[in-house]
Protein backbone atom coordinates (compact mmCIF):
# COMPACT_ATOMS: atom_id res chain seq x y z
CA UNK A 1 0.00 0.00 0.00
CA UNK A 2 2.22 2.49 0.62
CA UNK A 3 4.87 1.60 -1.90
CA UNK A 4 1.78 2.65 -4.41
CA UNK A 5 1.08 5.95 -2.52
CA UNK A 6 4.95 6.77 -2.96
CA UNK A 7 4.57 5.64 -6.32
CA UNK A 8 1.53 8.23 -7.40
CA UNK A 9 3.32 10.60 -5.25
CA UNK A 10 6.39 10.69 -7.21
CA UNK A 11 4.04 10.23 -10.66
CA UNK A 12 2.17 13.62 -9.61
CA UNK A 13 5.39 15.31 -8.24
CA UNK A 14 7.09 14.50 -11.52
CA UNK A 15 4.79 15.36 -13.73
CA UNK A 16 4.42 19.03 -11.64
CA UNK A 17 8.21 19.86 -12.37
CA UNK A 18 7.95 19.13 -15.82
CA UNK A 19 5.30 21.69 -16.08
CA UNK A 20 7.33 23.82 -14.29
CA UNK A 21 10.21 23.28 -16.77
CA UNK A 22 7.92 24.26 -19.60
CA UNK A 23 6.54 27.24 -18.05
CA UNK A 24 10.28 28.18 -17.50
CA UNK A 25 11.34 27.72 -20.95
CA UNK A 26 8.38 29.54 -22.13
CA UNK A 27 9.55 32.37 -19.74
CA UNK A 28 12.48 32.63 -21.52
CA UNK A 29 12.25 31.55 -24.96
CA UNK A 30 8.69 33.68 -25.84
CA UNK A 31 9.08 37.25 -27.54
CA UNK A 32 6.98 39.56 -25.51
CA UNK A 33 4.73 40.18 -22.55
CA UNK A 34 1.83 38.55 -23.26
CA UNK A 35 2.93 35.44 -24.41
CA UNK A 36 5.57 35.18 -21.96
CA UNK A 37 2.46 35.24 -19.10
CA UNK A 38 0.47 32.69 -21.31
CA UNK A 39 3.09 30.23 -20.79
CA UNK A 40 3.65 30.96 -16.96
CA UNK A 41 0.21 31.40 -16.60
CA UNK A 42 -1.12 28.25 -17.32
CA UNK A 43 1.99 26.26 -16.30
CA UNK A 44 2.36 27.59 -13.06
CA UNK A 45 -1.24 26.83 -11.99
CA UNK A 46 -1.23 22.81 -13.16
CA UNK A 47 2.44 22.66 -12.09
CA UNK A 48 1.61 23.91 -8.42
CA UNK A 49 -1.94 21.98 -8.36
CA UNK A 50 -0.28 19.14 -9.79
CA UNK A 51 2.87 19.32 -6.87
CA UNK A 52 0.38 19.45 -4.26
CA UNK A 53 -1.48 16.56 -4.87
CA UNK A 54 1.24 15.03 -5.34
CA UNK A 55 2.37 16.10 -1.41
CA UNK A 56 -1.35 14.96 -0.04
CA UNK A 57 -0.96 11.70 -1.28
CA UNK A 58 2.17 11.48 0.49
CA UNK A 59 1.26 12.69 3.35
CA UNK A 60 -1.84 10.20 3.34
CA UNK A 61 -5.12 10.84 4.74
CA UNK A 62 -4.87 13.47 7.68
CA UNK A 63 -5.37 16.74 8.66
CA UNK A 64 -2.36 17.83 6.95
CA UNK A 65 -3.62 16.91 3.43
CA UNK A 66 -6.42 18.37 3.49
CA UNK A 67 -5.27 21.63 4.28
CA UNK A 68 -2.78 21.01 1.44
CA UNK A 69 -5.81 20.51 -0.75
CA UNK A 70 -7.21 23.99 0.53
CA UNK A 71 -4.00 25.40 -0.81
CA UNK A 72 -4.46 24.13 -3.62
CA UNK A 73 -8.47 24.80 -4.59
CA UNK A 74 -7.37 28.70 -3.54
CA UNK A 75 -3.77 28.38 -6.50
CA UNK A 76 -6.70 27.01 -8.79
CA UNK A 77 -8.59 30.52 -8.01
CA UNK A 78 -6.11 32.87 -7.34
CA UNK A 79 -3.13 31.93 -9.51
CA UNK A 80 -5.55 32.33 -13.07
CA UNK A 81 -7.23 35.69 -11.71
CA UNK A 82 -3.49 37.46 -11.00
CA UNK A 83 -2.86 36.45 -14.21
CA UNK A 84 -5.86 37.88 -16.20
CA UNK A 85 -5.39 41.11 -13.91
CA UNK A 86 -1.54 41.29 -14.76
CA UNK A 87 -2.60 40.97 -18.21
CA UNK A 88 -5.62 43.60 -18.23
CA UNK A 89 -2.46 45.83 -16.62
CA UNK A 90 -0.51 45.30 -19.66
CA UNK A 91 -3.03 46.00 -21.63
CA UNK A 92 -3.73 49.26 -20.13
CA UNK A 93 -0.52 50.30 -20.21
CA UNK A 94 -0.18 49.92 -24.10
CA UNK A 95 2.28 47.58 -24.32
CA UNK A 96 2.77 46.15 -28.23
CA UNK A 97 1.92 42.91 -29.10
CA UNK A 98 4.02 40.56 -30.65
CA UNK A 99 3.62 39.87 -34.47
CA UNK A 100 5.62 37.43 -36.92
CA UNK A 101 7.79 40.17 -39.10
CA UNK A 102 6.32 40.16 -43.05
CA UNK A 103 9.25 38.53 -45.91
CA UNK A 104 11.73 41.11 -47.18
CA UNK A 105 10.20 41.74 -50.89
CA UNK A 106 6.63 40.78 -49.92
CA UNK A 107 4.31 43.72 -48.47
CA UNK B 1 -3.81 56.90 -7.57
CA UNK B 2 -5.99 53.75 -7.38
CA UNK B 3 -7.80 53.11 -10.39
CA UNK B 4 -11.41 52.23 -10.19
CA UNK B 5 -11.55 48.76 -10.70
CA UNK B 6 -14.54 47.76 -12.73
CA UNK B 7 -13.33 43.87 -13.85
CA UNK B 8 -15.96 41.41 -12.94
CA UNK B 9 -13.40 38.68 -12.75
CA UNK B 10 -11.34 40.29 -10.46
CA UNK B 11 -14.09 41.93 -8.57
CA UNK B 12 -15.74 38.08 -8.51
CA UNK B 13 -12.79 36.35 -7.38
CA UNK B 14 -11.30 38.62 -5.10
CA UNK B 15 -15.13 38.83 -3.06
CA UNK B 16 -15.13 34.81 -2.89
CA UNK B 17 -11.47 34.72 -1.56
CA UNK B 18 -10.85 37.70 0.72
CA UNK B 19 -13.23 36.22 3.86
CA UNK B 20 -11.02 33.07 3.61
CA UNK B 21 -8.05 34.99 3.54
CA UNK B 22 -8.97 36.80 6.82
CA UNK B 23 -10.32 33.53 8.49
CA UNK B 24 -6.69 31.87 7.82
CA UNK B 25 -5.33 35.54 9.32
CA UNK B 26 -7.32 34.51 12.26
CA UNK B 27 -6.32 31.34 12.04
CA UNK B 28 -2.46 32.00 11.68
CA UNK B 29 -2.83 34.48 14.96
CA UNK B 30 -4.77 32.17 17.42
CA UNK B 31 -2.49 29.28 16.60
CA UNK B 32 0.90 31.89 16.67
CA UNK B 33 1.74 30.63 20.55
CA UNK B 34 2.34 26.63 19.52
CA UNK B 35 2.89 26.62 15.64
CA UNK B 36 4.42 28.78 12.83
CA UNK B 37 3.11 32.01 12.31
CA UNK B 38 2.02 34.71 15.36
CA UNK B 39 0.81 38.02 15.52
CA UNK B 40 2.82 40.11 12.79
CA UNK B 41 2.24 37.30 10.02
CA UNK B 42 -1.45 37.04 10.92
CA UNK B 43 -2.13 40.75 10.95
CA UNK B 44 0.24 41.01 7.30
CA UNK B 45 -2.52 38.51 6.09
CA UNK B 46 -4.88 40.39 7.41
CA UNK B 47 -4.09 43.56 5.82
CA UNK B 48 -3.43 41.89 2.98
CA UNK B 49 -7.24 41.24 2.24
CA UNK B 50 -8.08 44.62 3.35
CA UNK B 51 -5.18 45.91 0.03
CA UNK B 52 -6.97 43.33 -1.99
CA UNK B 53 -10.06 44.37 -1.42
CA UNK B 54 -9.25 47.91 -1.96
CA UNK B 55 -7.08 46.99 -5.19
CA UNK B 56 -10.06 45.00 -6.75
CA UNK B 57 -12.82 47.71 -6.18
CA UNK B 58 -11.09 51.07 -5.86
CA UNK B 59 -10.75 53.28 -2.89
CA UNK B 60 -13.75 55.05 -3.81
CA UNK B 61 -16.33 52.03 -4.14
CA UNK B 62 -14.19 50.12 -0.71
CA UNK B 63 -13.93 53.27 1.34
CA UNK B 64 -16.29 52.71 3.60
CA UNK B 65 -15.08 48.90 4.64
CA UNK B 66 -11.90 50.37 5.20
CA UNK B 67 -12.59 53.82 6.80
CA UNK B 68 -8.69 55.44 7.64
CA UNK B 69 -10.30 57.05 10.89
CA UNK B 70 -11.08 53.21 12.30
CA UNK B 71 -7.50 52.08 11.06
CA UNK B 72 -6.28 54.54 13.35
CA UNK B 73 -8.13 53.80 15.83
CA UNK B 74 -7.14 50.47 15.41
CA UNK B 75 -3.08 50.76 15.40
CA UNK B 76 -3.71 52.46 18.61
CA UNK B 77 -5.44 50.00 20.28
CA UNK B 78 -3.25 47.61 19.16
CA UNK B 79 -0.32 48.93 20.76
CA UNK B 80 -2.31 49.61 23.70
CA UNK B 81 -3.49 45.69 24.43
CA UNK B 82 0.33 44.87 23.45
CA UNK B 83 2.27 47.59 26.49
CA UNK B 84 -1.00 47.07 28.71
CA UNK B 85 -0.67 43.30 28.92
CA UNK B 86 2.93 44.03 29.59
CA UNK B 87 2.50 46.73 32.24
CA UNK B 88 -0.10 44.45 33.99
CA UNK B 89 2.48 41.78 34.61
CA UNK B 90 5.06 44.80 35.75
CA UNK B 91 1.93 46.33 38.40
CA UNK B 92 1.11 42.38 39.86
CA UNK B 93 4.92 42.36 40.99
CA UNK B 94 6.35 40.53 37.87
CA UNK B 95 8.94 41.68 35.13
CA UNK B 96 7.77 43.45 32.28
CA UNK B 97 5.69 40.88 29.54
CA UNK B 98 6.10 37.98 32.67
CA UNK B 99 3.13 36.47 32.06
CA UNK B 100 3.26 34.14 34.35
CA UNK B 101 1.91 36.80 36.83
CA UNK B 102 -1.16 36.81 35.28
CA UNK B 103 -2.39 33.65 37.10
CA UNK B 104 -3.34 35.84 40.14
CA UNK B 105 -6.10 37.88 37.85
CA UNK B 106 -7.31 34.96 35.65
CA UNK B 107 -7.44 31.90 38.34
CA UNK B 108 -5.25 29.15 36.76
CA UNK B 109 -2.40 27.93 36.67
CA UNK B 110 0.70 29.74 35.49
CA UNK B 111 1.39 27.63 32.25
CA UNK B 112 -2.18 28.81 31.07
CA UNK B 113 -1.23 32.05 32.40
CA UNK B 114 1.63 32.14 29.89
CA UNK B 115 -0.67 31.18 27.09
CA UNK B 116 -3.39 33.39 27.30
CA UNK B 117 -0.87 36.26 27.90
CA UNK B 118 1.09 35.60 24.39
CA UNK B 119 -2.06 35.01 23.01
CA UNK B 120 -3.51 38.70 24.15
CA UNK B 121 -0.07 40.01 23.17
CA UNK B 122 -0.36 38.28 19.61
CA UNK B 123 -3.78 39.90 19.10
CA UNK B 124 -2.16 43.16 19.64
CA UNK B 125 0.30 43.09 18.03
CA UNK B 126 -2.06 41.58 14.64
CA UNK B 127 -4.67 44.44 14.73
CA UNK B 128 -1.87 46.99 14.85
CA UNK B 129 0.13 45.56 11.87
CA UNK B 130 -3.01 45.13 10.09
CA UNK B 131 -4.50 48.77 10.73
CA UNK B 132 -0.55 50.18 10.13
CA UNK B 133 0.14 47.47 6.76
CA UNK B 134 -3.41 49.34 5.17
CA UNK B 135 -2.87 52.83 6.12
CA UNK B 136 0.97 52.49 4.44
CA UNK B 137 -0.62 51.46 1.20
CA UNK B 138 -3.16 54.20 1.23
CA UNK B 139 -0.60 56.22 1.74
CA UNK B 140 1.69 55.46 -1.05
CA UNK B 141 -1.14 54.98 -3.44
CA UNK B 142 -2.83 58.18 -2.78
CA UNK B 143 0.15 60.06 -2.30
CA UNK B 144 -0.72 61.49 1.23
CA UNK B 145 -3.81 63.12 0.04
CA UNK B 146 -7.01 60.33 -0.65
CA UNK B 147 -9.32 61.38 -3.37
CA UNK B 148 -12.27 62.46 -1.65
CA UNK B 149 -10.38 64.92 0.61
CA UNK B 150 -8.67 66.94 -2.74
CA UNK B 151 -11.88 68.14 -3.64
CA UNK B 152 -12.62 69.34 -0.25
CA UNK B 153 -9.37 70.95 0.28
CA UNK B 154 -9.81 72.62 -2.68
CA UNK B 155 -12.96 74.10 -1.98
CA UNK B 156 -12.09 75.24 1.80
CA UNK B 157 -8.70 76.83 -0.19
CA UNK B 158 -11.12 78.58 -2.83
CA UNK B 159 -13.47 80.16 0.24
CA UNK B 160 -10.11 81.62 2.06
Amino acid sequence: METIQNILAGLFLLGGCFFFATATVGLLRFPDFFTRLHATGKGDTLAVTLCLIGLAIHSGLNMTSVKILLIAVFMFLAQPTSTHAISRAGVRCGLEIWRKKEKEGNP
Amino acid sequence: MIYRGEDIIIRTISRMLIPFIQLYGLYVIMHGHYSPGGGFQGGVILGASLILLLLAYGYQDAKSRVPEKLLTVFSGVGVFIYAGTGFLCLVLLGNFLDYAMLAKILHTDAAHARSLGILSVEIGVGMAVMAVMVSIFLDISTGGVLPGEEEEKQKTAEEA
